[in-house]
């Protein structure tokens, strides 16, 4: 298993130093000069020239690249231009509160998802299955800010029982964090629940048909037995993977609906970064975003194998 | 040329179109979901001349008007129709949605063709290129994308198929390395038809069903990506109408004007989904292994 890891962890470099070149690349091509805005209205060419030795923006585009991986290497993800702050820091305080947002919208997905997807497939044909289908194709389809607009107009406008907006820490005061957090998590996981449902159903269905859940059928074990021991252990790897790689789709729902919802966020530190031309931060958060996808690719791939064990001894 | 012409039809898979063509017809969703589908696309071509007034006028006299009679989905902040305003809104979003996922494929398709059918370091270097593309969600890299190209409906598009491009690089090289060893192909190339012309001629044909099905799933996503980013002020600039920012404006008035937030929203979801209920319809329809 080590050594498994260890493949694909090399096998991932490529990947990895490819993305550094884009993000590089994209952060050279941009418009616009950020010292230029840092200098100030008098663009007094020593003061520019001093912020470009500073940034070392006044060495070879190459040097610059080394340089920049070097730093990243150590850690160093460079500082926002716009608030001083190191990017490690700021996504170090923005990163826990949207993996919150995502682990309750996680544990609303699977809640929903996983039950809806194993109900459909046992009901395959019938008006539960179309209604089902109907509902996550739904969940997949229906905007994530508009869901978050019209929750906040019942619940927090309509009826008062939610905040309409911002965001209290976890450890300063659970319920109102609770609170602030459960609209936004519903809306993120209603998306997430569309896709496993969809999955689950799936996966439960080519697993219905096999020859062992006939035999288990045949020898007249409990059907919940069946379903559940049989069927379902076998079709959860399909699902295991998919949860690991919903993260794109989970942390590309975050970006809006912490828009909308104004959490401070990783994801709303996007749209803000990207609205500021605050480039450092854009790049960090770009790499971090790709690094977590690599790693959670392996994770996947880790799970897939723990969970199949004929996977382990074809190695 | 005349030999080739004398091969192909041995060489060509029997294909059931009139089979797959019943499946697709018989199925309810997509049926309803092409229907609405026609119906907005109609709304769109026709807009000029079925909305009843200017999008694009303010009129400081109706300012959020609830819906009445005369506005029958009530008007916006500024005195403006949102009826006529979500009709035309329907062309941004529907050849946003067509557009984007045409240069997605135009880049995918054949970055895909290539690294599938040549393989060796070729492949190996798209592939790479396809990773580390993948390894930043959709919206994400499209929300870069655009906010570095400028805010436009048109850079809109471009960061929006770019995003989606490796979606189809990697699809079409799976689908061509499963079927690279078939007899056809093999016998295509035993004759020595040159690569361009199998490629074209015999690979194509045969991958182009799953290709299908992926361009109307991504035609929802790419909707839904035109009006997050038109919702964030980086697609479809003002005054002109999208259904993206309409809901972006209505975010602000969500109190006052509850109505200005339900049509633009409506149409989103109605749009994406109908696409992704004709997606499932043509994946039953053209999947070999659904059809028993």
């Amino acid at each position: 298993m080590i050594a498994f890891i260890a493949r694909r962890l090399v096998g991932a470099i490529p990947t990895l130093i490819l993305i550094s070149l884009f993000v590089f690349t994209l952060q050279k091509l941009l418009p616009g000069d950020p010292i230029l805005a840092m200098a100030g209205e008098e663009r007094d060419p020593a003061v520019i020239a001093l912020l470009h030795e500073k940034y070392h923006l006044d060495q070879p585009i190459p040097i610059q690249y080394i340089r920049w991986v070097g730093g990243l290497l150590q850690g160093d993800f460079g500082m926002s231009l716009r608030t001083e702050q190191p990017v490690t820091t700021l996504v170090a305080s923005k990163l826990p509160v949207t993996l919150e947002l995502a682990a309750l919208a996680l544990i609303i997905a699977l809640a929903i998802g996983i039950p809806a997807g194993i109900i459909a497939a046992l009901r395959k044909g019938t008006a539960l299955d179309y209604g089902a289908n109907i509902v996550a194709l739904s969940g997949i389809s229906i905007p994530h800010f508009w869901l978050g607009i019209l929750l906040i107009m019942l619940f927090s406008v309509k009826l008062k029982w939610l905040p309409a907006s911002g965001f209290v820490p976890l450890f300063d005061d659970p319920v109102q964090n609770f609170k602030t957090l459960i609209l936004p998590a519903f809306v993120v996981g209603v998306g997430l629940a569309g896709t496993l449902m969809r999955h689950t159903r799936g996966a439960m269905l080519s697993v219905l048909g096999t020859d062992y859940v006939r035999t288990a059928r045949a020898k007249g074990l409990m059907p919940r037995s069946v379903v559940l021991k049989h069927a379902f252990r076998n079709a959860l790897m399909p699902i295991v993977t998919l949860t690991t790689l919903l993260f794109g789709e989970m942390l590309g729902g975050a970006v809006l609906t912490e828009q909308v919802f104004s959490i401070p966020g990783f994801g709303k530190m996007i749209v803000d970064a990207v609205f500021n031309r605050d480039y450092a931060v854009v790049q960090g958060v770009v790499l971090c975003v790709a690094v977590g996808f690599v790693l959670l690719n392996l994770l996947a791939d880790v799970l897939y194998r723990v969970i199949n064990p004929r996977l382990r001894t074809a190695s | 040329m005349t030999m080739i012409e004398t091969v192909s039809p041995i060489l060509f898979r029997p294909r059931s179109t009139s089979r797959a063509l019943q499946k697709f017809l018989g199925n309810k969703g997509a049926m309803i979901g092409a229907g609405i589908l026609i119906v907005f696309a109609l709304a769109a071509i026709f807009a000029p001349w079925i909305a009843p007034y200017n999008p694009i006028k303010t009129n400081f006299l109706v300012i959020r008007k609830p819906p009445s009679a005369l506005f029958w989905l009530g008007t916006d902040e500024l005195g403006r129709d949102l009826l006529s305003r979500l009709i035309w809104g329907a062309r941004g979003s529907l050849v946003a949605g067509g557009i984007s996922v045409a240069i997605a494929m135009a880049i995918g398709v054949p970055l895909g063709l290539l690294a599938g059918y040549f393989g060796g370091k070729l492949d190996a270097l798209i592939s790479r290129i396809v990773d580390a593309l993948l390894s930043c969600p959709f919206l994400v890299l499209a929300i870069a994308l655009g906010a570095f190209l400028g805010p436009s409906l048109i850079n809109a598009m471009i960061a929006i198929g770019l995003s989606a491009m490796p979606i189809f690089a990697r699809l079409t090289r799976g689908q061509v390395l499963s079927i690279r060893h078939e007899d056809y192909l093999e016998g295509a190339r035993a004759i020595g038809l040159p690569d361009r012309w199998i490629i074209a001629r015999y690979v194509l044909p045969n991958i182009l069903s799953p290709l299908v099905v992926q361009a109307a799933l991504t035609i929802a996503s790419a909707i839904l990506a035109e009006a997050s980013l038109s919702f964030l002020g980086l697609g479809q600039q003002p005054p002109y109408p999208s259904w993206g920012s309409m809901l972006n404006a209505a975010r602000n008035f969500m109190e006052q004007a509850p109505w200005m937030s339900l049509a633009p929203g409506a149409a989103i979801y109605i749009t994406v989904l109908s696409f992704n209920l004709l997606g499932d319809g043509l994946s039953d329809a053209l999947d070999p292994k659904s059809q028993h």
